[in-house]
Formats: structure tokens, sequence, C-alpha cells
């Protein structure tokens, strides 16, 4: 195979006959507007050239196409497939998709997080599929002798059509292998796409129904141990001192270990180590404060009020704007701590050998537990390898590395493969949480019921920034200031599904509706007014597409046909999130004098839909995570300890609980711009806003079953 | 420690564990079976659901002492092909997101079509508001129900 393209390889797209014959195409995804090159195969094996991901094609036509991120249930093993299959004209049925183990040198990004992924290789992933396909051309063109204009590709095969031949990819691939890939290549006019925009089922569909082993969990080894660990009850507390002797002396126990504060049991089954771990006899002692919910409540309280407070955001002169205001309405929002719980807890497998490490589990950032597990075994990354197992749901909580490195501790210190298994108490108790906070908006209004001024405090915990400033309606407000304080807390927090906007859409988009009725104005318009102001005369920086806005609200007020429906008391909801904009209506329907939540419907933009069936069930499926989460999630914490220990204690949304989602994308041809997270953030509001509308009574803190409104009725 | 036969999926088994150990331990770390899933271990979720007898029975709540001679099914034995009716209903309507709980949704589904050919919807949302499922995929799994008893009929 000649070279081509010789110098800076890591920015190029690259391709290379397979050692297996057939097509191997890779690319690069550091750099969109990436050059082509060809590399040499030698080169490819041993892992020299700089990859993001790539595609194989076999002679006997099987596609094969590497999914490099993590798959946790927002379908990116089927849709980053489908965009390469698309600009290939690849026959859908023939692709086979396989999940990329962690390899730095191939892949960039290599993580699920942040609604992110499709973002940011979609030109990425077109271009590979699009090279390709061009060069399948290309080998045709020259074996019939025929110019490639007259040439067409359809479904896995290469067609010329007036003399009626044709060949199949796999047929071509290897003359394919041989041709330069060219420096431009064209990419399909998105009117014309045949696959995307199309419902393409789950690609795992077959094995998770029959029950094949595809989690971390699922993940056993000839000679692997078991490792439960026994990590502080409270946070907040060390380790004292460790009295395993009982352990030690049960059936199929190995060892019992220590490092930091945790106690390692480990041993021959699951249930063994579970039953040796009840009989550890372990002292603390306190290293922090015990922090409890009520301490937190008053924590909140006093910051709000006098805390060291850092400026987000600042525009014009807000204390003018408050001093003349004709009426000014004040309010305070709180939610509590929550757990993820992905319903497969928390486990991974490690193996630290002689001659490096070999980690397999189920990871949103696969990076970071390698580079954890080289800090810890003194190995260098590249001795460490990271298979990514299929994950039962992450929701941010597989972004930390911690149950990884403990899995590696455990392996180094019994010099055995084993894999570290977190029990639903364990991963309940055992941190880290969407944190709590409280916000306290205020907004002053004109005469003519303008919102002349606005104030947010956020007050949080290990949050850093509990605002999102540049989010609306910053922009549409003359006079603005948004700060925030922040409370260190023993507690283990970290991101959550949407952080941050989980809460603060709720808590915004529920304000808002406290300030429309204020002001005298339907919400929906009232919100429309503002649009437009932030759109004619904006106050200072728009971080957000107005017109994106005004479209989804628009379509949620026409498909909910607003206001105009009897016996229905309807809330609205509309957030910018994640690149993605979405609006909801929440329609809530009294039944036997209870408010009941029917019907919510969804307005989306998140630019082209890729998979029509899994983009669907995202957006239903963050409804019904934003509206379980806001009517039940309750966290609570007694001198350091959580008092929900699992689900019977935390309440999660169950089926008969759920209301109807009706969903309506918006089709605007703009670049994908993510979707597992958006649909969240403003659920809570259009419910919390519908029940206000059914009860009167506002509902100004998580869960709502724990308030005013709900209590007095069940 | 006691050498314990079991009848699993038309198979016979044998496995040597303490007698208080949860079926659903049997099951995954003695026997290899890993379609059926944890994610309580305190008849919560529904993730461990597999059929005793042909009754739904939580997994990770019944002692392995008390399975006796009982025939058990699990996802793995559910149809030979994952042809089973439920099973292909799941496939068609494309239910699961992450998939972790939907074993044990199918194992619930299928017990119940089976005394309930023809449920009404109420019926079918009582008994799987039994399972859990983290990513909200209730909206299909009811669809899926309903297909399935529509073509079981
Ligand atoms: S694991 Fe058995 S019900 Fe949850
Ligand atoms: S599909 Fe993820 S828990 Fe049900």
């Amino acid at each position: 195979m000649q070279s081509v393209e010789q110098s800076s390889r890591r920015n190029f797209l690259k391709i290379a006959a397979a050692t297996g014959g057939g097509l191997f195409l890779g690319f690069n995804c550091s750099n969109a507007a990436a050059l082509p090159s060809i590399v040499n195969p030698e080169a490819l094996a041993a892992g020299a050239v700089n990859f993001n991901s790539f595609l194989t094609i076999g002679n006997d036509n099987i596609i094969t196409i590497f999914s490099p991120n993590p798959e946790i249930g927002q379908g990116i093993k089927t849709a980053f497939p489908m965009i390469v299959a698309e600009e290939l004209d690849a026959d859908w049925t023939l692709v086979k998709t396989v999940q990329a183990n962690l390899d730095t040198n191939k892949y960039e990004r290599q993580v699920t997080g942040g609604s992110g992924a499709v973002p940011h290789s979609w030109e990425r992933l077109r271009k590979a599929g699009a090279t390709a396909r061009y060069l399948l051309v290309e080998a045709a063109s020259k074996r019939w002798n025929v110019p490639t204009s007259e040439i067409t590709t359809e479904k896995g095969k290469v067609l010329h059509k007036s003399s009626g031949k044709s060949l199949t990819y796999g047929e071509l691939a290897d003359e394919a292998s041989k041709i330069a890939i060219p420096k431009e290549v064209k990419l399909k006019d998105e009117k014309s796409f045949t696959l995307i925009g199309q419902s393409v089922r789950n690609v795992d569909n077959k094995n998770i129904i029959t029950g094949k082993p595809l989690f971390g969990l699922d993940f056993y080894r000839e000679g692997m141990l078991f490792a439960l660990i026994q990590r502080p009850k409270a946070f907040g507390l060390k380790l004292k001192s460790v009295d395993s002797d009982a352990a030690k002396k049960m059936p199929g126990i190995v060892d019992v270990v220590t490092f930091g504060n945790s106690v390692a049991v480990v041993g021959k089954s699951t249930w063994q180590v579970k039953k040796a771990r009840e009989v550890l006899k372990i002292d603390y002692e306190k290293e922090f404060d015990l922090e409890s919910s009520a301490d937190h409540n008053r924590i909140f309280k006093q910051l709000l009020e006098n805390g060291e407070a850092t400026v987000r955001r600042k525009n014009g002169n807000v204390e003018e704007a408050f001093k003349n205001a004709a009426k000014v309405i004040t309010a305070e929002y709180q939610c509590p701590f929550l757990p993820h719980s992905p319903l497969e807890p928390m486990n991974f497998f490690a193996h630290v050998r002689e001659d490096g490490v070999e980690l397999v589990g189920p990871t949103q950032t696969p990076d970071r537990a390698r580079n954890e597990a080289a800090k810890i075994t003194g190995f260098p990354p590249e001795k460490v390898t990271v298979e990514i197992t299929r994950q039962g749901g992450g929701f941010g909580r597989r972004l930390s590395a911690d149950y990884a490195i403990e899995a590696t501790h455990v392996s180094k210190m019994v010099k055995a493969p084993v894999k570290v298994v977190w029990t639903r108490e364990d991963d309940m108790t055992g941190g880290t949480y969407r944190p709590a906070v409280r916000y306290r908006f205020e907004a002053a209004l004109d005469k003519s019921g303008q919102m002349i001024g606005y104030k947010l405090r956020g007050v949080g915990m290990n949050s850093g920034n509990p605002t999102r400033e540049d989010n609306f309606p910053s922009g549409a407000v003359d006079n603005l200031l948004i700060d925030s304080v922040e409370h260190k807390s023993p507690i283990t927090t970290g991101p959550w599904r949407a952080p941050i906007t989980n809460f603060l859409a709720y808590a915004e988009q529920s304000f808002l509706d406290e300030v429309a009725e204020a002001a005298g104005k339907d919400p929906i318009q009232f919100r429309l007014e503002l649009f437009e102001k932030a759109k004619k005369s904006p106050a200072g920086e728009v971080k957000y597409d107005v017109d994106r806005m005004i479209a989804v609200t628009k379509l949620a007020a026409e498909k909910s046909n607003w206001g105009k429906k009897k016996g229905v008391h309807q809330g609205f909801s509309v957030y910018f999130s994640h690149r993605s904009y979405v609006a909801q209506v929440g329609e809530v329907v009294v039944e036997k004098g209870k408010p009941v939540l029917k019907n919510v419907i969804a307005a989306v933009d998140c630019g082209i839909v890729i998979n029509k069936s899994g983009s669907l069930q995202q957006v239903r499926g963050g409804v019904v995570d934003g509206v379980g989460h806001a009517m039940y999630g309750n966290m609570t914490f007694k001198d350091g300890a959580p008092d929900q220990t699992n689900f019977n204690g935390f309440r999660l949304i169950r089926m008969s609980e759920i209301p109807e989602v009706d969903v309506h994308f918006v089709d605007n041809g703009i670049s994908p711009t993510g979707l597992g997270e958006p649909a969240l953030p403003p659920a809570g509001a259009a419910a919390a806003n519908a029940f206000y509308k059914a009860t009167k009574k506002r509902l100004r803190n998580q869960p709502f079953i724990e308030e005013e409104a709900f209590k007095s009725i069940s | 420690m006691a050498l314990l036969k079991l009848q699993i999926n038309n198979r016979s088994y044998e496995a040597d564990v303490d007698g208080d150990t949860p079926l659903l331990w049997v099951l995954r770390d003695n026997l290899g079976l890993v379609g059926t899933k944890y994610g309580c271990g305190i008849a919560q979720c529904g993730a461990c659901t597999v059929h005793v007898d042909g009754e739904p029975v939580r997994s990770c709540a019944l002692p392995i002492s008390a399975v006796g001679k009982a025939k058990v099914t699990t996802i793995e034995g559910l149809s030979e092909k994952g042809d089973h009716p439920v099973q292909k209903a799941w496939e068609e309507v494309d239910v699961a997101q992450c998939g972790y709980c939907q074993a044990g949704q199918i194992m619930t589904a299928a017990a119940f079509l089976k005394k309930n050919p023809k449920p009404t919807d109420a019926q079918i949302v009582e008994t799987m508001s039994g399972n859990l499922c983290r990513c909200g995929t209730y909206h299909r799994i009811k669809e899926a129900v309903k297909s399935a008893a529509s073509k079981t009929k």
C-alpha cells in the first residue's frame, strides 16, 4: 500500500487494506475538515496511527462499524453507525456494530456525557462513510471503464444503470483499498438521506431480549474473585480500625484487604462475600462534619442572606430597576440530593498482572479509569487496557472512576482477577449524588407588566457554579444580576443527567410562571415577549438561539392546543440545554379530587433527528425521568448518612405514575445537537405549572409529594 | 454448603452452595445464567424475575433451599430461539434503552399473559408497575405487552 499523504498524519483521514482482505477505513476525528491520507496497514496494526473510528468492508459484504463511545442507553451504538452507513449507502441489514475498546491512539472523546457525542462526531462520521463510498465508486469506474458520473450506489451495491452492471461492496473492497483517497469528499444533500431520520431498532435488541451477557455485571472470568467493599457509613467519617477475623473465617472468603477508608472482602461468590462483610467489625472516627438535611436547610438560608457571592453575570443597573419597580416578585426553590440509581449498580473488573492491567466494565469515561489504574499500579497508561461493556444506565454516575479504582486496588493487593460489585445499598449510600441546591429569584415589573429587573442567587453544594448565567432569561432583561454561593460538603457529589439544569430549569421556568401571573399575562405570551426583546434589543450577549426558542414554544402551544382544552390544566416550560431546545406543556386533570399529570406534549429541536425510534424514546424517557424525580425523588441525610438505602425508601417512578408523552420534532435541517439530556430539564416545570393551575398552590420544592399541595390531598 | 440439584430451562444443574443463597446469585455466579439481573436484592425492582413452576418470582428473594424440585425458567430458556411472542414484541416495539431491566420485564409479562391472554390496559399497568425501568421505557413496555397479547389470542 502506498502512501499518498505522508505529512501531518494526526489530522488525516486514513485508509488501509485490512490484513484479512477487504477495505479498512479509519478516520481521524480530531478535525472535521481533515484531509484524507493513505496509511499502511502495519502501522495500523502497531497502533502507530491516530485513528478516531473505523469501518471494515469484508469480502462477504459485511460492513463492520466500530462505535467508540460508551453505550448507556442513549442509543449511540445504533446512531453512530447509522451516520456512517448513510453516507456509504450501505445495506443496513449487513452492517455489524461493534463497541470499540478504549484506544486513545485511534479515537478521541471516548466519553459519554453532556449529550455531546453526536454533535462532536457528525461531520466526521459522515466523511468516513462518504470517503469509503467514493473509493468503491472509483474502483468500479476503473473496472468497468466508465466515468464515475454514470455510477450510482444503493444498498451496498455499486451500479451502472445504463449497462445494467452491478457489483457488491464486498466484491470491490480489495480494489477500492488500493485507490488514493480524495482530499475533499462530497457529502450527501441532507434532503436525500434514506437511513438517517428512519426508525432503526437498537442494534443490541436480540441480545437484550434473550439475556446474553452484555453488561459489566455479566462479566465473569475463570478464577475471578468477587469483592464487596465496606465504605464508611457516613460522609465525614474515616477508618480507624478493622477486625476482620470473623469475616476471614466465613466460607468462601479468600482475603480481607484495606485501602484508604475502604475494607474489601474478597471471596468466591457474591453472596459469600456479602455475608462475610456483615460480620466485619470496623471503628470509624470523625474527619469532617457529619451533615444532616436539617443542617443543609439552615446553611442554604444563611448563605442566601449573607454568603460571599461570586457574580456570574451583570447587565444594566439592577438596584435602580428594583427601586423603580411597580411590583416585585420573590420566590425560593429548593431540591434535595439524588442518587443516580442506574439499574445496573456500580461494578468493575480488574486484573493487575505482572506486565500490565486489564480493566473491563461499565464506564462513561474509560480513559479516566485507565489513568487512575496506571497511577495506582505504576504502569504507564499504555499497559492498561479497558474493555467497555454495555451499561445498565449511567445518568452521569459512571463519569466517576471510583469503582474502577477500587477494583484496581483490590486486584493489586490480592494478586488475582477481581470483580468489585456494589449492592444497591452500596450504590445508593456510597455517593456520588446530584447535589442539593437552593435558588432565590427576584423579578421587578414596571406598570405595564414588563420585566425590567431580574435577580438570581444560587447556593450550591460542591457544584462550583449552580447557575447557568447565560441561559434565558439572560439577554431578555435589561437589568440583571446572577450570582452564586458555594458550600463545601463532605457528601460526595457529581454530575447527574443534565447537571445543574436538571433542577435549575424547573426552578426558573416555574418562577417565570409566577412572574407572568403577577404581570397578568399568559405564560406563553409572556415568554414570547421576552424572546422578542432578546432578539430586537438584547441586554448583553445572547448565547442561545432565540428563533429556535420561539419555534419550539410555538410548536408546543400549537400541538397542545394551548389554553383551549376544557377541564385540562396546562402548564408551560421551555429550556435550552446541551445545545438543544425543548418546550413542554404539562396537562393535569383532577380525578376524584386528585390532580393527575396526564400528558406532556414536547416540542423538540435537536437539529436533524438521526434515529427516529431512539430519539422518540430519549424524549419520552427524559420526561419520565424529569417528572419522576421531581414528583418522588428525595434523598435525605442524618449525621452524614443517607436515610434512603434502596428502592423501598427511595421512590422511582413506575408505569402507573407516568404521563403520556407526545413528542414533536422540529424539522429544520440543522446539524444534530444532542438529545441524551435536553428533554429532562423542562419536564419538572411543565408539571409544576400545570399542577399550580389545578390546585392554585405553587410547588417550590422537590419532591412534589412532600409539598403542601399534595400532602393535603393524599 | 450442600450439593443441590436444580431443574432450570428443562436441564438439570448442580450447585454446591449454602442453602440461604438466593436463586439469583446461584444462577449468575454458579451456573453462568447471567440473563437474570440484579437490581435491588429486596424484591423491589423486578430485574431478577424468573418463572418458578410458571409463576413469576423475584429470584433475589428466593433462597435456593426453597426451590427444591420446582421447574425454573429464566430468560435464556423462555424460548429456544428468542422468538417467544413477548420477546418478538419487545424487538418490534424497540423497547430497550440500556436494556438492563428488560429481561425481568419480559419474564413478568410472559407469565402475566399466560394467565391473562386478553388483559385490559389497567391490568397491564397494574402488573407491570411492579418492575422498575430507570430509563423510563414504560410507554413501550406497555405497547409491547399489548402487542404480544393481541398476537397470542
Ligand atoms: S433484584 Fe430482585 S427485585 Fe430487584
Ligand atoms: S431500559 Fe434501562 S432500566 Fe429499563
